[in-house]
């Protein structure tokens, strides 16, 4: 078993047109920004993959990273619950023009259907948004006198997420609060693409350690000194 | 003699009651302000959505590490025995009754508990992030506020006219006038600022005050 690939081109090699990804971060932390910034790249040489349903905390933050991906156009729909930031403009412009499609859902959902999704349960009851508009529509219970809302799984074709360690057989770990959304989308990809700061051996990583088991990840590749979404915002990048 | 508490009075006047060893979720923002004013000899455990427990201050400028921050999307640093997590476990404590106090703004709370601060309705980006998940979970539920309005309405009314966070959900309010707790789907007032007699702090508040037990005096010093 090797799940190595030797270039993000290759690993990313089958995200396809009208594909919903789940991207790792809670705004820059953990945002992959190598993997997005290689897709963007292929979508503007070839014009795909576009279309796409992204799923992410938020929506993008200046012009970088899934800001970026909404400048190029390729992004059809945002599944998120804060698709505010300090930058907003690339989403907000297209939202407003009625653009880009919004499913907006708040963060404790989202991370537990997404677990949901990864776990093979398809749907739960959470008292978050009982009696609120984000509740509309969705069948409400009473459990032991007090009234829940019931929430689907979520799953995506793709997840593309940030690690610091990865050993060849994919189990991963991550650095600080950069954890986020990334175990859970891991496990609820048909397919989950990482790029690693470091990959070791298999035995590299104490068994204790590690966070993501590598039974969740098929593709890895080393990006050995990733880019912080926060350091090129301050720098200034432009679309 | 003063006539309102400034948000850092009113952050102040919160930060109080945070008891020792409570685990505490302060909102992006203004709630941020209650940390500088935990009352000395007090631990208080702080929580964040993004996945961490026991996050301390702000890093010196040029020692951020954007791998470490907060539900605000700020840079952070970690006291002794903070842990990192993943957002379904963060979430479990909110949701899950392990947090002691959430600590959130807003546009408005009704009566009954009802809590409005995520939208402010059509026409705007509608953006929710943790807010609706804090409100249910956390023991206590406080809203930190202006009693009322920019343009001088009740923040504190019957019912609420803008999209629901939460319903239900308050425990207890700290305007810039007064300390209210909610009890049994009515306003109970606790402390009013000693220039205010009840009639002038009823004026300005949008559903009735309901006096059941001792009003204290609100009294804040200059922070």
């Amino acid at each position: 078993m090797n799940k190595v690939y030797p270039g993000i081109e290759d690993a990313l090699a089958d995200i396809q047109d009208g594909m919903s990804v789940m991207i790792g971060g809670f705004g820059g932390s953990g945002a992959p920004i190598e993997l997005i910034h290689t897709l963007i790249d292929r979508y503007r040489k070839t014009g795909s993959p576009g279309n796409l349903t992204v799923i992410n905390n938020n929506a993008g933050n200046g012009a970088v990273g899934i800001a970026a991906m909404i400048y190029a156009g390729m992004v059809k729909k945002m599944v998120c619950s804060f698709p505010r930031s300090s930058d907003p403009k690339a989403f907000t412009d297209k939202y407003l023009a009625g653009e880009i499609e919004l499913e907006l859902v708040p963060q404790g959902t989202l991370a537990e259907r997404i677990r949901a999704g990864g776990a093979g349960i398809p749907a739960f009851y959470t008292p978050t948004s009982y009696g609120t508009l984000v509740a509309e529509g969705k069948p409400v219970a009473e459990f032991d006198g007090r009234m829940y809302v019931q929430e689907r799984w979520l799953k995506a074709d793709v997840a593309i997420i940030k690690a610091e360690l990865a050993d060849t057989k994919g189990n991963l770990t991550y650095n600080k609060a950069a954890r986020n959304f990334s175990p859970l989308m891991a496990m609820a990809a048909k397919l989950t693409i990482v790029q690693a700061r470091k990959i070791v051996p298999a035995g590299g990583i104490d068994p204790e350690h590690v966070i993501t088991p590598g039974i969740f990840v098929d593709r890895i590749v080393e990006v050995s000194d990733p880019k912080q979404e926060e350091v090129l915002l301050r720098e200034g990048v432009q679309a | 003699m003063t006539t309102k508490l400034s948000n850092a009075q009113i952050a102040w006047r919160a930060a109080q009651d945070i008891p020792d060893g409570a685990y505490v979720n302060l909102g992006i923002g203004f709630p941020e302000m209650v940390a500088k004013f935990k009352p000395e000899g007090r631990e208080v455990i702080y929580h964040t959505e993004n996945g961490v427990l026991d996050f301390g201050e702000a890093p010196p400028a040029g020692e951020e590490d954007w791998d470490l921050i907060n539900a605000g999307k700020k840079p952070v640093t970690l006291n002794p025995g903070a842990s990192f997590f993943h957002h379904a476990d963060s979430f479990a404590m909110v949701r899950g009754g392990h947090l002691d106090v959430a600590i959130l703004g807003a546009y408005e709370v009704a009566e009954n508990g009802d809590l409005a601060n995520w939208s402010t309705g059509p026409g705007s980006v509608p953006a929710v992030g943790g807010a609706m998940d804090l409100v249910h979970g956390a023991k206590r539920v406080c809203v930190i506020t202006d009693h009322v309005t920019k343009k001088g309405e009740p923040k504190l009314v019957k019912k609420c006219s803008l999209p629901l966070t939460g319903v239900g959900c308050v425990t207890t309010v700290y305007t810039s006038l007064a300390v209210i707790d909610i009890v049994n789907s009515r306003f109970v007032l606790r402390e009013k600022l000693p220039s205010m007699s009840i009639e002038e702090l009823q004026a300005v508040t949008g559903a009735e005050l309901v006096i059941d037990g001792p009003v204290g005096d609100l009294i804040v010093p200059e922070v």
